[in-house]
């Protein structure tokens, strides 16, 4: 492995990540559909709560795939998006639409306003994934030739692969998702929900393996190619353990083994996207191998070494997130509510001490706004405009830690 | 092989470019103002947890709570956009990202660390209210401030470089020898973009969110609450207003430096002119060359520029017809963000005056009026300044380098996406135009601690 092919496995990484964590997002979306009327609120309200801390955090790993491939792959990417269009623009409005029912769920109110919100949330997570994979069916079947919009803009999406990946991309999200719930029901002690959701998941999950080993048949007939890498080597490999797990997550989901059941769902998922990145590769696209297609050496380096920095600050971050959600630290506790006297309790120093008009912050900002205005104005470039503008920044800076103290108590008397 | 890069798509014969470019503005549009709430939101609810925590106030903490949930919620519209905008430049701009993807992607990969660690921490925050210490809840709120500041810095970087492109060379249309670090950080074109798009995001989030509560003021709510949830934004804002100005003159000169096109443009000067006036109204004539029926300023276009009354600016006839910018509407875009940032300029400065004589801010209706048309303003302001720029650069994606419609994809259907996209986005507009007023009507109570659920 080479440094041409290394940006391509971190952007499969990140794929995968995508698929098993935004796919349960989507999976909860569409139990949050299939779940309507009052009879269901606990379980839809669950739903909604599970998505939560980590909804926006799930959602930046397709904008990292993107970033990736067009910095690494830039004639790979170019080529795709102008083919696939009417696929990943389908999958572009339901993700808006997605979004915003998720932002606005908490200002609606009625059970019909609630029950529209639901559906137009559940529908457009039928459809980002469904989208999302039918473009992958496309490139995955050798549908989409390198150039500008060279491919059949319908074909390339509406073909036997592409509506299988679509389909199983679906399935898989509901099936994480209800592996998932089931796992955080149990440990906020819903013994009720748990087994609402527990039967769900042993459903999906047998009608999610079927698909995708009924699939098989439908690879073999209209992408030879990929079927052939699916049954041979690496990619016989993944597709093993993709089964292995599956069958794991049933008999531990049928065992109430929920925590173990979670990881093992992920990486019956996961292990499908590593299936088909083995048996598509030497090549992205038809004639364009991974090294014609990769970006120069300099640009390469420099991305790998940016994701190295940057792996260093988020896997950090991101454990420490996973790590409050999963032990449950964010779980809803109405005890929790209300408890703003232990929030308001430091307070050691009371009273506008801040409001003296002698305050050292007043003083600085006026200082750096009389030197640094002038300064900015006068200078055309060089350490005179640097040192200009960054007064001028600390003079906002100052400014602000100077009054906003100052106006929040302003008129502390009648409050 | 490796770098047969540019135009390696081919050449396409695209009808609606024009449609395109306003797909893609749009969709900026929408997003830009959201951005700003992710920028400076998280400064102003961490300053609020911070004093309300060290005065034991629980009034400043309600605020702060309740900005973060609204901080939240809008950070979560931004992601969404954010997607829709990376969507787009493959969607939309294929030959752009196939000929120049490697020379700034770098900046988006960095673009997209920010985001990660923004969209964790932001979660941790509001979900960690009651559940973390006050300590630690301060101090997961820090990486959300910065990683504000950096992934607007990132995003900018690519602008910068689309607006004065470095770090490589074009060999046969090729990008070759690509340098992706100087090429967009060692740009000296990015900077002024940067320091104006983070005070305007500071202007946007201070001025909107008091004029929310200005209204509410407007419509007798006249407690602590309201004023100081008012009062706070409103003295950030303002303190960036007048600095905005200094800035503005910074970014003015280096368009006049770099860009003189665009800069001749912003004025509608024809001819290349020693000591170029400034006029206000009238709009550009193309076949004259000059602007018709506005008010002549002399003078006064060589004095912004280049800070001496008898400089020459170069005109537009200096470059063909073909490479020049729509005239027009950079004018009147520029005329707006300069018209609006005055008065925001004036408005801060007569609001510290007056703080510094009465150590009160105005009262009255009038005030709480000027408040509240202010947020729109800003807005508006904010989205002129970005067409200034944007369009300014026209005809060029990359300036002096790839057309804009060079860049498009060949792919049908852009007029049925354009009008998709236009269609949900106005329907969100209206159903959060009508939530917001229902919640306007609603009878507000501060509520002791409200969970983030």
């Amino acid at each position: 492995m080479g440094v041409a092919e290394l940006p391509l496995l971190l952007a499969l990484l990140g794929l995968a990540a995508y698929v098993v964590l935004g796919g349960a997002d989507f999976g909860a979306g569409l139990w949050y559909m299939a779940l309507p009327g009052e009879r269901h609120r606990r379980l839809r309200d669950h739903t909604y709560h599970a998505m939560g801390p980590v909804w926006e955090a799930n959602h930046v790993w397709l904008i990292f795939v993107l970033v990736v491939v067009w910095t690494a792959y830039p004639r790979a990417f170019g080529s795709i998006f102008s083919t696939l269009y009417i696929p990943l623009f389908a999958a572009a409005l339901g993700i808006i639409l997605r979004g915003t029912c998720y932002a606005l769920r908490g200002v609606v109110s009625g059970p019909n306003e609630e029950r529209v919100l639901g559906v137009i949330f559940g529908l457009s997570s039928l459809l980002t994934p469904f989208a999302l994979g039918a473009a992958i069916g496309g490139v995955a079947s050798d549908r989409v030739p390198v150039g500008n919009a060279a491919g059949d803009p319908i074909d390339s999406w509406l073909n036997p692969t592409s509506l299988l990946v679509g389909v199983l991309a679906v399935a898989t999200s509901a099936y994480l998702a209800a592996v998932w719930l089931t796992a955080d029901a149990e440990r906020a002690g819903a013994a009720h929900m748990t087994e609402a959701f527990r039967r769900r998941a042993l459903a999906l999950g047998a009608l999610a393996g079927a698909l995708a080993l009924g699939g098989l048949a439908v690879l073999h007939s209209d992408a030879q190619r990929i079927y052939d890498g699916l049954t041979s080597g690496g990619g016989l490999a993944a597709a093993l353990v993709s089964v292995a797990a599956g069958a794991a997550t049933m008999v531990c989901v049928a065992g109430r083994r929920l925590e173990a059941a979670r990881w093992s769902a992920a990486v019956a998922v996961g292990a499908i996207v590593a299936g088909w990145a083995l048996a598509q590769q030497p090549q992205i696209l038809p004639g364009l191998s991974v090294d014609q297609a990769a970006a120069s050496d300099a640009t390469l380096v420099a991305l790998l070494v940016s994701i190295a920095i940057g792996a260093l600050i988020l896997v950090p971050s991101l454990t420490l997130l996973f790590g409050l959600v999963l032990r449950g630290r964010f779980d809803e506790s109405p005890m929790q509510l209300g408890s703003l006297e232990s929030a308001g309790r430091p307070a050691a120093t009371t009273g506008p001490r801040t409001t003296g008009p002698r305050h050292p912050a007043g003083i600085a900002a006026a200082v750096c706004a009389a030197v640094g205005g002038p300064l900015t104005f006068a200078s055309d470039g060089g350490a005179g405009l640097v040192a200009g503008v960054i007064l001028v920044l600390a003079a906002v800076a100052a400014g602000a830690a100077y009054l906003v103290p100052q106006v929040a108590v302003a008129d502390t008397d009648d409050g | 092989m490796v770098l047969q890069i540019a135009q390696a798509l081919g050449p396409v014969d695209q009808d609606y470019l024009l449609e395109a470019r306003q797909m893609q503005a749009l969709s900026f549009a929408v997003h830009i103002p959201l951005v700003c709430f992710g920028v400076a939101f998280p400064a102003l609810v961490l300053g609020m947890e911070w004093l309300g925590r060290r005065r034991g106030d629980p009034l400043l903490l309600v605020l702060a709570r309740r900005w973060s949930k609204v901080m939240i919620a809008l950070f979560a519209v931004g992601v969404v956009t954010g997607t829709i905008l990376s969507f787009e430049l493959g969607l939309l701009w294929p030959q752009f990202m196939a000929t120049y993807g490697d020379v700034f992607g770098l900046a988006f990969a960095l673009e997209g660390f920010s985001f990660f660690v923004e969209a964790i921490f932001i979660a941790i925050y509001v979900y960690g209210w009651d559940r973390l210490s006050p300590r630690a809840h301060m101090l997961v709120g820090i990486p959300v401030v910065i990683s504000g500041f950096s992934g607007s810095l990132m995003v900018i970087s690519v602008n910068g470089w689309m607006n004065h492109p470095s770090g490589f060379r074009l060999e046969n249309g090729r990008a070759i020898d690509v340098e992706p670090i100087t090429a967009l950080f060692g740009n000296s074109y990015f900077w002024h973009e940067m320091v104006h798009m983070y005070l305007a995001a500071f202007l946007v989030a201070g001025f909107v969110t008091a004029s929310v509560y200005a209204v509410a003021w407007l419509r007798g709510r006249r407690d602590r609450y309201v004023r100081v949830a008012m009062a706070v934004p409103l003295v950030v804002a303002a303190i960036a207003a007048p600095a905005q100005v200094v800035v503005g003159d910074w970014a003015a000169r280096s368009v006049a430096r770099n860009q003189p096109t665009k800069l001749a443009a912003f004025e509608g000067l024809g001819r290349t002119e020693r000591g170029a006036p400034i006029h206000i109204g009238g709009w550009y004539d193309e076949e004259r060359g000059e602007v018709r029926y506005g008010l002549k300023l002399p003078k006064l276009l060589s004095l912004l520029a280049f800070h001496d009354p008898n400089a020459t600016v170069r005109g537009l006839e200096a470059v063909p017809p073909g490479d020049r910018p729509p005239v027009n509407v950079v004018r009147l875009a520029f005329a707006t963000m300069v018209g609006i940032g005055t008065l925001m300029a004036i408005f801060g400065v007569a609001l510290l005056v007056a703080w510094r004589r009465r150590r009160a801010l105005p009262e009255g209706r009038w005030f709480a009026w000027t408040v509240a048309a202010l947020g729109p303003l800003s807005v508006v302001a904010l989205v002129a300044g970005w067409v200034t720029t944007e369009v300014g650069r026209q005809p060029w994606i990359v300036y002096g380098l790839m057309r804009t419609e060079a860049a498009v994809t060949g792919a049908g259907g852009i007029p049925v996406g354009y009008a998709a996209l236009a269609a949900v986005y106005l329907a969100l507009a209206a159903v959060t135009a009508w939530l917001l007023r229902r919640l306007a009507r609603a009878p507000l109570e501060i509520e002791a601690g409200d969970g983030c659920s």
